[in-house]
């Protein structure tokens, strides 16, 4: 039954449907079940499948999108989840399958035809042109004209309706390149629609944002699929599914294995299928092994921290939490010599040194492991051996001459190591996923045998069993005797990978929390209000108000 | 791992490597030479080929400079007019003083250096971008050039010195020197762990910075290397000529450029190979050499040059789909 009252109240679409009746009904959650049940299917891929030479992508993969549902696709790196998009957003040619979209089937389109049709994709990687404002870049390619000029009135007005529709408080005069990362992706959102989009693919959105600015991601999506939109969501995040998803499809090796509510399995049960195999446990055993200590930070500033002091232990993990822009990786760039000290010292296995630049850091055992691998960790175009090899290369050199065999071997024994998916070695990193590339870039540093690692954002954009892997080398890193500091957003990945946790709130120290105390709760409230615990902070926060008061 | 060991066998073979990687110029290449040897009957012919490969010589050494700043995400307009500076340097005090040819040759080899170290201080130090500051810094030398030769030619070098545009044994010695730079370069290229800064710093200099590669040091040593085979072209040119004109080298920073490119060297940085800039400036050579032959009219010639531009580089993009496909 279907009943006219509901869809009324809730400002939904009218359904097309043989069991509709146009009656009343009393019960509203019932309601909301059969609409969701009955409603019209927008988009449906069959039995598609595409192979790359040696690798089949897509195996009779099926994908089935409802009118107004967020549908999510999971699945590990290299599961065929991007192939999928790919193809639907025109980017890629299937082998073989259909494609039905609003009744009609599609197939040899361009990305352009596709995104007239009404699928939009926002890619992580934006597509905005930075020069220009808001309004001139949602109606790139659509701008309104009058008698064949440019309207401008007209521009702005619809661009500030958009923007009001989609209650975004973002100023459609504004210069794309003066805005966050989380409002440029809403005006991503806001281009697709006023492409006309029907469905809206997005691929990793909340990569890159703070917990702020995925609450009012959501509520977008939620304005848009009230409005009859139906958003096709690739994620990692586990947890946002249970906030923002109606249905879950779950991919592995190139096939769709089930698409499920939300709610009608567990994460674990998820995690398990999208792996092949039972995973009871997110995060390995606690290896940390804390000794003398290897470096000292003493009231480090730069422009954009203050009087930032810290120990680190041989065998500890040292986890970094705060908000995004709390200076946390701006402390690291102090220590690596990338932002230049105004003041501070800095003692590595007890010698007072002074840095530079990160090649200073390195000859001084410090590795810094950046949280955007494409942007800073890798060389793209080089081979995953190169990029193994290229910190030390100048052990390899004998007389001026590159030894390729020993580096062939060391880098073949490191990838070995780490497990390394590729086609070989001479592989561009450029075509590794996510995962793997951050392996190779794991691979560089421990090939350097540096002592102290900073892993910035080390799990970021990573499926779950890499996840768990790479936190099994850090803590098994750790129980060998490396000094590890982990800067993370991931709450329970602090939580349960650090010795002690180190919050910073405003570019200073706020507080230090032991393993045991450091709960995720307690790490907000510090990270929110700063803290009176921890006796490091509050020496800095003392020092803090003398200098004040001068 | 049957993969790996497949793609071991292939770049074993460097010959196989070089025409893997270059089929599409190198098809046009062969193509110029059956064209041309069906035209002309005297383009064949030994001393004809040997004259290409002297015309080229200059431009190749250039070339093969430039290939590392662009290599390394750079690129030098500099080039020519250090080419007519350092040439110009060596002719006066070849002429004007007593000193042997060898210490001229010396001091030209330095200043070729030092301008080209000054334009990747410039460069790394006040991060500008290399077009504007190479652009700006060619104007500057180009102007010494003709405050200190007051615009005249300079000519009448020792005997000695004009060995080195003569032959030996039958062999050109420009020759001998360009194969000598190819040499020098690939060695320094592909075997030490300069070569790899080259690629990397060129690919992300941003990632490099991180991983300790002291990037503003590459990055001057590549515009010096462009500076120094820049005046290893002079050291050519002028032996060749017996004179040193105020106007030596000009367009040579532009065709340098065109030779990479054509040789499918990325205009972004990190990725190219010396081999592919000297088929670039063999079809160059080629051409100009052929459409002499016939007597084509000089604008004509820059038409078709201009033309076999397009359709290398269309080529070559041809053949990354292809490689691209296939991953």
């Amino acid at each position: 039954m279907l009943c006219r009252g509901f869809l009324e109240r809730e400002g939904l679409p009218e359904v097309k449907s043989d069991r509709s009746t146009g009656e009343r009904c009393t019960s509203l959650s019932r309601c909301k079940e059969e609409w969701t049940l009955e409603r019209e299917v927008i988009l449906e891929m069959k039995q598609i499948s595409k192979s790359f030479p040696g690798v089949l992508a897509l195996d009779r993969a099926n994908l089935e999108i409802r009118k107004g549902e967020v549908h999510i696709i999971l699945g590990e790196n290299g599961a065929g989840k991007s192939t999928l998009i790919k193809i639907l957003a025109g980017a890629y040619e299937k082998d073989s399958g259909e494609i039905w979209f609003e009744g009609k089937q599609l197939g040899g389109l361009t990305p352009k035809q596709v995104q007239e049709l009404g699928i939009s994709t926002i890619y992580q990687e934006f597509n905005l042109i930075p020069y220009l404002d808001v309004a001139q870049n949602i109606f790139l390619g659509k701008e309104p004209l009058r008698h064949g000029l440019l309207d401008r009135r007209e521009l702005y007005r619809r661009a500030e309706e958009l923007l009001g529709r989609l209650e975004l408080s973002i100023d459609a005069n504004e210069t794309i390149s003066n805005l966050s990362v989380a409002q440029q992706q809403m005006v991503e959102v806001a281009k697709a629609l006023a492409f006309g989009a029907k469905v809206i693919i997005m691929d990793e959105p909340t990569a890159a944002l703070t917990e702020k600015e995925i609450d009012s991601l959501f509520s977008m999506i939620r304005r848009i699929t009230s409005g009859g939109g139906s958003i096709i969501y690739i994620s990692h995040r586990m947890e946002e599914f249970k906030k923002i998803g109606d249905r879950i499809t779950i991919m592995r090796d190139g096939r769709t294995l089930k698409t499920v509510g939300n709610g009608e399995m567990t994460i674990n049960e998820m995690i398990g299928l999208m792996a092949g195999r039972e995973i009871t446990e997110q995060y390995p055993p606690y290896l940390g092994n804390p000794q003398e200590e290897v470096l000292r930070v003493e009231n480090l500033t730069t422009g954009k921290i203050h009087n930032v002091s810290f120990s680190l232990h041989k065998g500890e993990i040292l986890g970094f939490a705060g908000f995004v822009g709390s200076g946390r990786t701006e402390t690291a760039r102090a220590i690596m010599g990338v932002d230049p000290l105004r003041s501070g010292k800095i003692t590595v296995f007890g010698e007072e040194v002074r840095i530079s630049s990160p090649r200073d850091a390195v000859r001084h055992s410090i590795a810094y492991l950046p949280e955007s691998r494409k942007e800073d960790g890798l060389i793209l175009k080089l081979s995953i051996e190169d990029n193994i090899t290229i910190a030390v290369l100048d052990n390899y050199a004998k007389k001026l001459v590159l030894n390729r065999g020993r580096e062939h071997r060391d880098a073949a024994r490191y990838s070995e190591m780490l497990e390394i998916k590729s086609a070989g070695l001479s592989q561009q990193a450029e075509e590794l996923s996510g995962g793997n590339q951050q392996k190779v870039v794991i691979a560089k540093w421990l090939l350097s045998q540096c002592k102290i690692l900073i892993f910035d954002e080390p799990t970021r954009g990573i499926d779950a069993s890499a996840k768990y892997e790479i936190y099994k080398l850090i803590n098994q890193l750790a129980s060998e005797g490396t000094a590890v500091i982990v800067i993370s957003s991931d709450l329970p990945e602090v939580v349960n990978l650090s010795t002690r946790v180190l919050v910073m709130r405003r570019g200073e120290v706020a507080g230090f929390l032991d393993r045991g105390a450091a709960t995720q709760e307690k790490i907000i409230e510090v990270a929110t209000f700063g803290s009176s615990g921890g006796r490091e902070a509050e020496t800095v926060q003392r020092q803090d108000e003398r200098q004040n008061g001068v | 791992m049957t993969m790996e060991q497949k793609k071991k066998a292939k770049s074993n073979n460097p010959i196989l490597g070089i025409i893997k990687h270059n089929w599409g110029i190198l098809l046009a290449l062969v193509g110029l030479f059956i064209l041309f040897s069906v035209i002309s009957p005297t383009f064949l012919q030994v001393k004809n080929l040997s004259n290409i490969l002297q015309q080229i010589s200059m431009l190749c050494v250039c070339s093969v400079g430039m290939t590392f700043v662009i290599l390394a995400g750079g690129i030098d307009l500099s080039v020519g007019a250090i080419l007519g500076m350092t040439g110009g340097i060596m002719a006066y005090m070849m002429t004007a003083t007593s000193m042997p040819f060898g210490f001229a040759i010396l001091i030209g080899i330095i200043t070729g250096i030092l301008t080209g170290m000054l334009n990747g201080v410039m460069i790394t130090y006040f991060t500008l971008p290399p077009f504007i500051i190479t652009l700006a810094s060619s104007q500057i030398i180009r102007g010494i050039v003709y405050l200190l030769t007051k615009g005249q030619s300079i000519y009448g070098f020792p005997d000695g010195f004009r060995m080195l545009g003569r032959d030996i044994h039958g062999v050109p010695v420009p020759v001998l020197l360009m194969i000598a730079v190819i040499a020098i370069s690939a060695f320094l290229l592909y075997k030490t762990k300069y070569g790899r800064y080259i690629y990397a710093i060129g690919g992300n200099g941003q990632a490099s910075y991180l991983s300790g590669i002291n990037v503003r040091a590459m990055t001057i040593f590549v515009y010096a290397y462009a500076g120094l085979t820049a005046t290893i072209a002079a050291i050519i040119m002028n032996a060749r000529l017996n004179a040193a004109a105020p106007t030596a080298g000009q367009n040579y920073e532009l065709n340098s450029i065109a030779a990479v490119v054509i040789g499918g060297t990325s205009m972004a940085g990190g990725e190219g190979k010396i081999s592919g800039t000297i088929i670039g400036v063999l079809i160059i050579g080629v051409i100009n050499n052929g459409m002499n032959l016939m007597n084509v009219s000089q604008g004509l010639q820059m038409v078709i040059l201009g033309a076999v531009m397009i359709l290398a580089v269309v080529l070559d993009m041809l053949r990354r789909k292809s490689e691209k496909k296939k991953h």
